[in-house]
C-alpha cells in the first residue's frame, strides 16, 4: 500500500492538547506543510501566542519563542531584523492580536516588516474561558456579553483584514477558513503564499483564518463549522485583500 | 482498495472527518478509546476513493491514507 497521506516535517510527532474538533490543529498543520514545502523549517522562527496556541512551540519542529499577550508582530520584528536570513511568523489568535495586541500589528504592518502573521479568529477568548473578543459577532453570546454580544454597549466586530488593508506597508492579505476540507486546501496555499511573500522580501504578510472554538462557542466540533458558515462567513468574507509585488526589502538576504 | 487507517490515542472524536467524507465511509465507534472518546472507524473501505479529504479536516492528524500502489 502507497501511503498518501505523511504528517509534516515541521510538526512534531506528539498529541496536541486542543479540545476535540479545534480549528487550531489544522491551522498548525497548513504551516507545517508550507515550512516543509518551502524547504525553510532549519532556518524558521516562530513566536508563540498567549491563547490557546500558547504550546505550539511544543508542537512546531522549528525554532520558537513565547510571545506575551499580543506581543507577537514586536518579537517577530526583533528577530527578522536582528537574523534577516531566517524566516519569522508570528501564530495569534484574535484576543491577542486584535485586543491587547493591536497595536503591535498595525505598527507592524505600517512598518511592513518582512514577517508573516497567522491570525486565528475564532470570534471569542479561548484559553480563558470564553470571553468577548474584538471579532465576536453582534448577538453572539460570550461570558463577558451572555445575552449576546449588544453593540450599544460593546460596539461593533474589527474586521482585520479590511482595517489592514488600507496601511500600505501590508503586501499580502487573505482571508480564508478551516470549517470544511475544501476551505482548507485554499488556506494551505495561503499559507504558503504568505511565507513566499516574506521569502521575496516583499514585506508584510498576514492570513486570517476563520476558525472554530467548539468548546466556547458551546456548540459541537460539527454545528461550530455550521456557525463559520452561517454567520462567520458574511461578517468575514473569505478572499484575498491584498498581493502587492514589490517591497522595501532586500530579497537577496532572505 | 484504498483505505484509511485512524489511530485511536491521536482521534478525539469531533466527526469532522465523517462529515467531510463525501462517500460516507466513515463512522464513530460505539466503544471508548483508552483516551475516552468514541475515535472515527471506516466503516466501508469498499466505498473508499483514498481522496483524502478526511485528511484535510482533521485536527488532530489522527488519519493516515492509503491508496493501492500502481502495478
Ligand atoms: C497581559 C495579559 N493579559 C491578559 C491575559 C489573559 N489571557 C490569556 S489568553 C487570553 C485571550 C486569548 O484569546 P485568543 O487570542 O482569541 O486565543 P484563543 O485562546 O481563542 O486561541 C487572555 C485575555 C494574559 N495572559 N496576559
Ligand atoms: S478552548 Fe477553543 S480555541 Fe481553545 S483549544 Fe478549546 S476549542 Fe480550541
Amino acid at each position: 500500500m502507497l501511503q498518501v497521506t505523511k504528517r509534516p516535517e515541521s510538526l512534531l510527532d506528539v498529541k496536541m492538547h486542543y479540545c476535540p474538533g479545534c480549528g487550531h490543529g489544522v491551522a498548525h498543520r497548513l504551516v507545517a506543510e508550507a515550512m516543509d514545502e518551502l524547504g525553510i523549517r532549519e532556518r524558521t522562527v516562530g513566536v508563540a501566542p498567549v491563547g490557546c496556541a500558547v504550546f505550539a512551540d511544543h508542537y512546531f519542529n522549528c525554532d520558537m519563542i513565547q510571545g506575551p499577550h499580543g506581543r507577537g508582530p514586536a518579537i517577530a520584528t526583533g528577530i527578522k531584523r536582528s537574523r534577516p536570513g531566517c524566516v519569522v511568523f508570528s501564530y495569534q489568535g484574535d484576543g491577542d492580536l486584535a485586543s491587547i495586541g493591536m497595536a503591535e500589528t498595525i505598527h507592524s504592518a505600517a512598518r511592513s516588516e518582512n514577517i508573516t502573521i497567522i491570525f486565528i479568529n475564532n470570534a471569542i477568548y479561548g484559553m480563558t474561558g470564553g470571553q468577548m473578543a474584538p471579532t465576536t459577532l453582534v448577538g453572539q453570546k460570550a461570558t463577558t456579553c451572555p445575552t449576546g454580544r449588544d453593540p450599544r454597549v460593546n460596539g461593533y466586530p474589527i474586521r482585520v483584514c479590511e482595517l489592514l488593508a488600507q496601511i500600505e506597508g501590508a503586501k499580502y492579505l487573505e482571508r480564508t477558513s478551516v470549517h470544511t476540507a475544501a476551505n482548507v486546501l485554499k488556506a494551505k496555499k495561503a499559507v504558503k503564499k504568505a511565507f513566499q511573500c516574506q521569502l521575496e522580501g516583499r514585506g508584510f504578510s498576514l492570513v486570517e483564518i476563520v476558525s472554530t472554538c467548539p468548546t466556547n462557542m458551546g456548540l459541537s466540533p460539527l454545528d461550530a463549522c455550521k456557525f463559520v458558515q452561517e454567520k462567520m462567513l458574511p461578517q468575514y468574507p473569505l478572499g484575498v485583500f491584498k498581493d502587492i509585488e514589490g517591497g522595501k526589502h532586500d530579497a537577496s538576504r532572505n | 482498495m484504498p483505505t484509511i487507517k485512524v489511530d485511536e490515542t491521536r482521534c478525539k472524536g469531533c466527526e469532522l472527518c465523517a462529515a467531510a467524507c463525501a462517500r460516507k465511509c466513515i463512522t464513530m465507534s460505539t466503544t471508548f478509546s483508552a483516551t475516552g472518546y468514541y475515535p472515527a472507524v471506516c466503516c466501508a473501505p469498499d466505498r473508499c476513493t483514498g481522496c483524502g479529504l478526511c485528511y484535510q479536516v482533521c485536527p488532530d492528524l489522527a488519519i493516515t491514507v492509503f491508496k493501492e500502489e500502481k502495478k
